[in-house]
């Protein structure tokens, strides 16, 4: 009884900040998705569901879908790069390995934007990247690296990557690398034994570097503010200029909650899907 | 017959240091061969080296007459049964036991037919689709092997596979795999510190120390016939004593002459000549302990000691026994309980005998190794 009571007491202040910062402001956010938008560019009396009708217009499926395809594109090439890296990395010595942890995590130590206007000077068309680029012949001297869907995924990638590297390597390091003793033992080739055991050995990383990279890249705003241009706008972008431009709030809000809603429903289905698994699951194979 | 498996000249250094130093061997078909030493001697290399995880810097491994000393773990006709059981975390029993044969790209159903199958033979069909995390050491340990033998391997290594399970459970898992042996026919090499198991389990046992292989034989060999003093110490229990040939009593015995003892004879099989130093060993269990004088019989060794210690365990009792500072520890088994006859007791005169056959000679290592003579003995003796 007792113990109970403390862990309540324990846990009050995070779920006071989760209630009071989060939950609240994301039912106001929803609720004011259903207001009419007042002259001043606040928000009216009454309900109506006339924001949502706009939202449905033509052009935002095309901004989701997008957004959907950069953040997707970003979380799996930073899985890709990250999981052989959380490998290596698991495997150094441990001097080594906190040396190159300081070299993944340094960048932090510059500010976002300007790590974000740097590559940006690079791709630039006078930008010495561009330049050397042009000069080997990879790319041709008038071509515009700039401003395409290419230059925010890149950017995307970049910035995202340590977030994915440092939970895999947590998982890595706690990985019992004789189990891939055993699956070479067992007649696994390398690659096998690196897909059939190391990859389910460090699932959990693999979950968390999805949450941490694929989640904040759908509400990316600057990235493609900076290097992309209106043919590559994310709904973040959608999403500002309603709240700055337009003094649109209800539709601002309309487009914050239909993002939320498409990150909720795979993340409720798979969580109703595993229950339903979890619940099924008695039989006996074979 | 040339052996069916043989290591030839194997080597093996870490960084300058030799792990495996110009280790030779040969497995027969079917037998259970121990490698045994204590940790750090180079057995789990060797081992590893056969499994293909590690490449020696000399020497071939030929299996049946190919030479595999280059293919990768996986291209190998070996399976191993890993200290910690290495079992698959995320798969059930089945899919652990079933992962060879996938991965050899079997039917689907020839791996369920003998999946069952082996399960079976270990006895743990009831729990195939529980994970890992969810059975004891000793079933872990089960399932290890039979995720190992259902690939029916040409030789199967065990790493150490008792080393995390305790005492009870140890004896039970040691009949458990004589029994799984005699049932699979196939060759075992058993790695283990631990000399018990290596006894009860092996057709033969080679010793290694340094990275050497020190003796080859069975166990019952190398128990009675050590071809060192660090075999004659690490197998069993031993007492020596530092001494020097001093005559040849025939053709077969020399008498030696050791510090404040009489001469003493014993039977010399290495032709040792005069004036060489030896180690004599002489096991706990070959002396005869009474009080009165033994009378005078060919080739016995007596000498007056006084008792320092009893310790009674039941079957036998051990003696501490004092010999003109020697201190000498003795077995003696109890065939039979007599109550009339007093039993020793503490600061008692009494004769120590033994036959001069029950001597052993070791020659010597050229450096000190009275750490080696310590190493195992749970009493330090001379």
């Amino acid at each position: 009884m007792k113990r109970s009571w403390r862990e309540w007491a324990i846990s009050l202040p995070s779920m006071g900040w989760l209630v009071f910062f989060f939950v609240i402001p994301t039912i106001l956010v929803c609720g004011i998705a259903f207001k009419p938008r007042s002259i001043n560019g606040g928000i009216g009396d009454g309900w109506t569901l006339g924001t949502w009708l706009d939202v449905l217009q033509p052009s935002y499926p095309l901004v989701v879908w997008r957004t959907l395809w950069l953040s997707g594109m970003t979380t799996l090439i930073c899985l890709l790069v990250s999981v052989p890296v959380a490998y290596w990395l698991a495997r150094l010595s441990r001097e080594a390995r906190n040396w190159m942890l300081l070299l993944i995590i340094l960048p932090f130590w510059t500010n976002f934007l300007i790590r974000v206007f740097a590559w940006w000077s690079l791709l630039h068309s006078q930008g010495w990247l561009k330049q050397a680029l042009a000069w080997v012949g990879l790319v041709s001297p008038d071509a515009q690296l700039l401003y395409n869907e290419w230059a925010v995924l890149l950017v995307l990638v970049y910035t995202y990557i340590p977030f994915a590297i440092l939970p895999l390597f947590a998982s890595a390091e706690k990985f019992d690398f004789s189990l891939l003793d055993a699956a070479r033992d067992l007649g696994a080739g390398k690659l096998r034994a690196f897909v059939s055991v190391f990859l389910p050995g460090i699932s959990q990383g693999m979950i968390t570097a999805f949450v941490v990279v694929f989640i904040p890249a759908l509400g990316s705003y600057a990235i493609p503010d900076i290097v992309g241009g209106p043919q590559s706008e994310m709904i973040g972008n959608k999403i500002a200029q309603k709240v700055f431009v337009d003094r649109n709030l209800p539709h601002a809000s309309a487009l914050a909650t239909l993002l939320a809603l498409v990150v909720l429903l795979p993340v409720l289905y798979s969580i109703f899907t595993q229950r339903r698994q979890k619940r099924g699951n008695g039989g006996r194979r074979s | 017959m040339d052996g069916f498996i043989e290591l030839r000249g194997i080597r093996k250094k870490f960084q300058g240091v030799p792990a495996v130093d110009d280790a030779s061997l040969t497995l027969n078909r079917g037998e259970v061969f121990s490698l045994l030493g204590p940790s750090g001697c180079g057995k789990t290399t060797l081992l590893r080296i056969l499994g293909g995880f590690e490449t020696p810097d000399a020497g071939r491994i030929i299996i049946d007459g190919q030479d595999i000393t280059d293919l990768p773990p996986n291209k190998r006709p070996i399976n191993t049964v890993f200290q910690n059981y290495a079992l698959f975390p995320h798969l059930t029993l089945w899919d652990n036991v079933g992962f060879g044969l996938k991965m050899a790209g079997r039917p689907r159903k020839f791996i369920d037919s003998e999946v069952e199958r082996m399960l079976d033979l270990v006895d743990l069909l009831d729990h195939a689709e529980k994970k890992p995390h969810q059975i004891s050491g000793g079933q872990k340990q089960r399932v290890a092997i039979a995720r190992a033998l259902i690939n029916k391997p040409q030789l199967l290594l065990l790493d150490e596979p008792l080393a995390a399970l305790d005492l009870k459970l140890r004896q039970r898992m040691l009949l458990e795999l004589d029994r799984i042996h005699d049932e699979v026919g196939i060759t075992f090499l058993y790695v283990t510190h631990d000399q018990g198991e290596a006894m009860s389990l092996s057709d033969r046992i080679a010793v290694m120390n340094h990275g050497k292989i020190e003796q080859i034989g069975r166990p019952m060999e190398v128990y009675e016939a050590p071809s060192s003093s660090f075999v004659a110490a690490f197998i069993g229990d031993t007492n020596f004593f530092k001494a020097n040939v001093s005559a040849s009593a025939d053709a077969d015995y020399s008498r030696l002459s050791i510090d404040k003892l009489p001469p003493v004879l014993a039977y010399n099989d290495k032709k040792l000549q005069t004036g060489q130093q030896v180690y004599l060993s002489i096991r706990p269990e070959k002396f005869r302990i009474q009080r009165e004088k033994p009378s005078d019989g060919e080739r016995l060794n007596m000498l007056k000691g006084k008792v320092l210690d009893i310790i009674y365990l039941g079957s036998n009792t051990k003696f501490r026994v004092e010999c003109g500072g020697h201190i000498l520890m003795i077995t003696q088994q109890h065939a039979r309980f007599m109550l009339d006859t007093s039993p020793l007791t503490w600061e008692e005169e009494v004769w120590v005998s033994w036959n001069a056959d029950d001597g052993y000679m070791l020659q010597r290592y050229e450096e000190a190794d009275t750490r080696l003579l310590n190493l195992p003995a749970e009493e330090p003796v001379p």
